[in-house]
């Protein structure tokens, strides 16, 4: 299992562990499991080779996360790390290989409504990381064969208690004042518990063999109108959420304007602040758009339906946040 | 491309659309006008069912077939066909095809192959071009020579304005296709010459070649046929349909109310519809043949007595019939004398030409004038056509076009709105003498000239029991309205059901606030008095008019739709002791038309103690259906729906289950607790759907059951509930929804006025979204102007709360679109698309 450090990777190894399944993980830095453990890159062809030798499966999750940053970092982690895991898979008779991609690798910035997995498309991903996954996907789909069962998991905003990312960063910004609700707050947004991603990542890793050569969105199947969403996360974090409404124009002009901008004042260091630029095009269509899924398909093929609701994860979030100093 | 050769003897290049099947079952002929190509039928190509050969043709010089140097005259077009079909080796049973003047063509080969003429399908086309008639505005235009040669050759114009006429507009790349093959002045001759050769002139070359094909239709009485008409058609307007109605009485017909002349294209649905019509004529189909098993048991024969009949019974009575009560005072008519005002008017009707089958629109208030008019018109054999303002202006205007009526029957305002809205016939004034007046309506005679007319005319025969007698509208709460038909039998069959289920003994007398029934009176043998309101709003009707009309005959029944009895309620505050008094004498309130809520019927209780208050079910095309009253439906309580009681005597009920997807396909049945589309047997069900062939094919595809379009269940006690409508059923991943449930639960809470429950996203997979019309503000007093579009986190929790299903977003909205003859029958479908735009991130605006 590549990329264990985080808020997924590390449920997912600890929940094949739990139930007796032989797990190596690996990533750059210790993940603290208790597990055998590599710690290596994940585009390091020759140490991604040793660390698959004598694997039944695979499931690769370690990627470069962000809205920012050079491209050619994602291009290093996303793009030549997958093939570095693909080719190590068929070198040593891996049977199967779990990819973990996003939905993002499809989307070209209209909104998703009820939407299927259409095949992922490098050239009209928005930003540096959903192209780089888009392209990853196609490699490891690209690599689906009798002898190695590939399948392509694409979680949606997966969030929970500990969640770096979507939680961490919402909250963080709320705390600031800087999260704005973009347009009516209305659009529809699925998002998937961190306890449903982990389970339909160990039902892929089961299901490879039926599901193989797919890519399979996976979430709730429990969209929300974003505004709640965001409301809901704050009141589970006890911060207050957000009031100012910017209209979708407006906010999509001023991420323009921030996303040229953010990258000089990050290099002079003029201001210390959450990490990351305000908001991005990127992150502004993601925020006024419907992205929401069609999960029949998923959960007909995974058998895999989510144990944890909305309600009760936003509550598991609250007393997570409340237990902490 | 095949090589045949022509009328002429010449060999010509035809470029032919020909799917190449062995015709086991048959051939499809279609034949084009002008100026469009064999493209016009690519769809009756790709959805042809087995064993059916399709062959659509490029007539010559048109499309890509080859170029003319000379006019073609429609003989030899028609020759030329002939020869064609005969190079083709086109055998066995034929369906012709036909669009515009592809129409005389196709007509003129099927008269020369009777033997294998199997169908005839004709879109927006003539046979007949009347002399003296103007033609077409655009034709006689095109027609002059000079600008025929600009308009049709030397420029693209007609070409393009052909697609032009629809609204919306085909897609450019339709467009693009249909002039395709028309590029260039030098490939257009043909289409100024097909312009030519419309035979307008008496000593046109081709006018006995049309006038052969139009005498020769009539013949075709044995050949089962089927108009398709785009009544936006400026070009074919309805006098054509008309025209080809009168030739051919037994045609099947389906107006596609938003399409223009490319018919084909504005409603590309022609193609399956005329393939299930093609599938018919071998017989009933399968699904039908199934059906008839499971048809319900013969509704016990009602007597043969024609609508009228109870009226006749009572000709010599001078007890009161009708009685109109305007400010507490009351113009009457007696039983004696409405039944020779009746047989007055109706030999004046025929004496000025007016025959059994003919259609006669009323514009007139209910009243005693419209009560002669209607039992005038019946007594005839004509056919009453009832569209009333309730429907809105626009609306009603669509819909009387539509019926096409011979004759209007209608007040000063009634004749000049329908003027203002082109609507077809004779008129004749009510309520007026005035000769001025009736001039400037275009009036020939007012009700009182026909009536003395019959004074010195004889009554024609009685008509027969099963001709139609009515044209009724649905109220287009989910879709334009559909005219309804019914035959005399049928109605013959709701006045004896309704006697049953009220128990009407001829003591009782009526007082209808509720359009259909306001005709009933004397039919029903009974009484009957219009109370003082604007009969378009229903919402007018005051305590105190109620209360006098009640008062002037000693009224023992009250007939009232829900929208009237939410005002009397409100204006309950202004009757006066012996109001009060006479209202306390009524034995029994009906209130049907739309889902009346408990709370009304208490209030209406509390006014009328010694009734019994009941709120029959159904609908336009069967009423009544069920029925329950006020003290069943406490009973009852809350359930999933609206409860509505049981059937009727006579009445059989049967809910067809719904798919996962939302289809209410399954087979029926009565069982409890299965939620699927209601469907109704009884003598009173209509015949068939005005002019509406499809819709007819659709809702009555279980031979002998009306598909209601309703959903609903069985209860453990055999009581119905109604859920919604069946286009508003929402498809989760977890199955079918339906609406109404939710709703109620939902408008149980205090903070929300109004409820709507709509799916958003694709089928199958819906998302479930209430869109709620907050209650004001107790607090504040006054509403907030414009609700924010997502419901505050308190309301969405306590909506949430009560749903009782997963609900993936709360909107609020100032007010939800109603229709307006009942004003509370929500149009779901419209709250979803607004939902929809709103849920994906659009600007919010209005539904």
């Amino acid at each position: 299992m590549t990329g264990a450090s985080g808020l997924l990777g590390a449920g997912v190894a600890r929940a094949l562990a739990q139930r007796g399944d032989d797990v190596t993980v690996l990533q750059r830095r210790p993940a603290g499991l208790g597990l055998r453990e590599v710690l290596a890159d994940v585009a390091d062809a020759a140490a991604m080779q040793e660390a698959v030798a004598g694997q039944h499966a695979v499931v690769h999750l370690a990627a470069k996360v962000d809205v920012v940053g050079p491209w050619e970092q994602y291009q290093r982690v996303n793009i030549a790390g997958t093939a570095a895991v693909v080719s190590a898979c068929r070198a040593n008779g891996v049977q199967r290989l779990v990819h973990v991609s996003s939905p993002s690798v499809a989307h070209a910035g209209s909104s998703l409504v009820g939407a299927g997995a259409d095949r992922a498309d490098p050239e009209r991903a928005r930003g540096p990381y959903a192209r780089s996954k888009a392209a990853a996907e196609q490699i490891a789909l690209g690599a689906d064969s009798d002898e190695l069962a590939v399948v392509a998991v694409r979680p949606h905003l997966v969030w929970g208690p500990g969640d770096a990312q979507l939680v961490a960063r919402v909250v963080e910004r709320a705390r600031a004042g800087q999260l704005p609700l973009i347009g009516s707050g209305a659009a529809l947004v699925d998002t998937t518990y961190i306890t449903n991603a982990v389970d339909a990542l160990v039902a892929s890793l089961d299901r490879c063999r039926v599901a193989h050569g797919q890519a399979l969105v996976v979430s709730n199947g429990e969209p929300r109108p974003i505004g709640e969403v965001l409301a809901a996360i704050c009141g589970a974090a006890g911060v207050t959420a957000p009031q100012r409404r910017v209209p979708v124009r407006l906010a999509l002009a001023a991420g323009i304007v921030a996303q040229t901008v953010w990258p000089l004042r990050q290099l002079a260091h003029r201001r210390r602040g959450p990490s990351g630029p305000p908001l991005t095009r990127f992150l502004i269509e993601q925020l006024a758009t419907a992205h929401w899924f069609d999960q029949r398909h998923t959960r007909e093929l995974l058998q895999w339906t989510p144990r944890v609701g909305m309600e009760q994860g936003l509550a598991e979030l609250a007393s997570w946040y409340a237990s902490r100093p | 491309m095949v090589s045949a050769a022509d009328a002429d003897g010449v060999s010509r290049t035809w470029h032919v659309l020909d799917n190449g099947v062995e015709p086991t079952a048959g051939t499809m002929l279609c034949v084009h006008g002008n100026p469009t190509w064999s493209y016009l039928w690519r769809r009756f190509l790709t959805v042809a069912p087995a064993g059916w050969r399709v062959v659509a043709v490029d007539q010559l010089g048109m499309g890509w077939s080859e170029r003319l140097q000379a006019p073609r005259r429609l003989e030899q077009r028609i020759d030329d066909l002939s020869a064609l079909t005969g190079a083709l080796d086109i055998q066995g049973p034929v369906v012709t095809v036909a669009h515009d003047w592809g129409g005389p063509i196709s007509l003129g080969w099927a008269l020369a192959h009777r033997d294998q003429l199997a169908g005839v399908v004709l879109a927006n086309t003539a046979v007949h071009q009347p002399l003296g008639a103007a033609p077409p505005g655009l034709i006689r235009l095109a027609r002059t020579a000079a600008l025929r040669t600009a308009v049709c050759v030397g420029t693209p114009l007609f070409v393009r304005a052909t697609t032009a006429l629809s609204r919306p507009q085909p897609p450019e790349a339709v467009r693009g296709a249909l002039a395709a093959p028309y590029r260039g002045a030098n490939r257009r001759r043909s289409v100024g010459d097909f312009v030519a050769d419309i035979p307008v002139e008496a000593d046109h070359p081709s006018r006995t070649t049309l006038d052969a094909v139009a005498a020769g239709v009539e013949d075709l009485a044995d050949v089962p046929t089927l108009l398709l008409w785009g009544p936006r058609d400026p070009v074919f307007s309805e006098r054509y349909l008309r025209d080809l109605l009168a030739r051919l009485p037994h045609a099947d017909v389906h107006r596609y109310g938003r399409a223009s002349h490319l018919v084909t294209e504005d409603a590309p649905e022609t193609a399956e519809h005329v393939w299930r019509w093609v599938g018919d004529l071998g017989g009933r189909t399968a699904d039908q043949a199934d059906a008839v098993a499971a048809a319900p048991p013969e509704p016990t024969q009602g007597s043969p007595l024609l609508p009228w009949a109870a009226l006749e019974a009572r000709a010599g009575d001078p007890a009161v019939a009708v009685a109109e009560v305007v400010n507490g005072k009351s113009r009457e008519v007696s039983f004696a004398e409405l039944e020779h005002r009746v047989r007055l008017l109706a030999a004046g009707l025929h004496a000025v030409g007016l025959k059994a089958g003919h259609r006669v629109a009323l514009l007139v208030p209910p009243g005693v004038d419209l009560t002669v008019a209607i039992y005038g018109c019946w007594r005839v054999g004509a056919v009453i056509v009832v569209a009333d303002a309730g429907l809105g202006v626009a609306a009603m205007g669509r819909a009387l076009r539509g019926a096409g009526p011979d004759l209007i029957i209608g007040v000063a305002k009634g004749l000049a709105a329908a003027a203002a809205l082109r609507i077809p016939g004779r008129r004749v004034l009510v309520g007026s003498t005035s000769v001025p007046l009736r001039r400037a309506l275009g009036s020939d005679f007012s009700l009182a000239d026909l009536a003395e007319l019959g004074l010195h005319a004889d009554l024609p025969p009685e008509p027969a029991a099963d001709s139609d007698g009515a044209v009724l509208f649905t109220s287009g709460a989910t879709g334009p309205a559909k005219g309804v038909v019914y035959r005399l039998d049928q109605l013959r069959g709701q006045i004896d059901l309704i006697t049953a289920a009220c128990r009407i003994t001829p003591n009782d007398r009526l007082v209808a606030a509720f359009a259909p029934f306001a005709l009933y009176g004397p039919a029903l043998g009974i009484g009957a008095a219009v109370p003082d309101m604007e009969v378009t709003a229903p919402g007018t009707l005051t305590a105190r008019a109620l209360a006098d009309a009640v008062a002037a005959i000693d009224a023992t029944v009250v007939f009232a739709s829900p929208a009237a009895l939410r005002n009397v309620r409100a204006t309950r505050g202004g009757l006066t002791p012996p109001q009060r008094a006479a209202l306390g004498r009524v034995r029994l309130v009906m209130s049907a038309g739309a889902p009346v809520p408990v709370s009304l019927l208490r209030a209406v209780q509390e006014l009328m103690p010694a009734a019994e208050v009941h709120t029959p079910y159904g609908m336009t095309e069967a009423l009544p259906v069920t029925d329950v009253s006020l003290v069943e439906l406490e009973a009852a309580g809350p359930g999933n729906g609206v409860c509505v009681g049981r059937p009727l005597p006579g009445v059989t009920v049967r809910v067809s289950p719904l798919t996962p997807d939302g289809r209410a396909d399954g087979e029926l049945t009565a069982q409890p607790e299965i939620t699927g589309e209601i469907c109704v047997a009884a003598a009173h069900v209509k015949d068939r759907y005005d002019r509406l062939w499809a819709t007819e094919r659709e809702s009555s595809r279980t031979a002998g059951w009306h598909r209601t379009g309703d959903v609903g269940h069985f209860d453990v006690a055999g009581r119905l509930w109604v859920e919604g409508r069946l286009v508003h059923v929402l498809t989760t991943a977890d199955g079918p929804l339906t609406p109404v449930g939710v709703e109620q639960r939902v408008e149980e809470l205090d903070e929300v006025e109004a409820a709507a429950v709509v799916g958003v996203g694709p089928a199958g997979t819906q998302q479930i979204v209430v869109v709620v019309v907050p209650a004001p503000d107790a607090s504040a007093g006054v509403r907030r102007r414009r609700p924010r579009v997502l419901a505050e986190p308190a309301l969405a929790a306590s909506v949430r709360a009560v749903a009782g299903v997963s609900v993936a977003a709360v909107l609020t909205i100032e007010a939800l679109p109603v229709d307006i003859r009942h004003a509370s029958k929500v149009d779901r479908a419209r709250v979803a698309r607004w939902a929809e735009r709103v849920l994906a991130g659009a600007r919010v605006g209005r539904p």
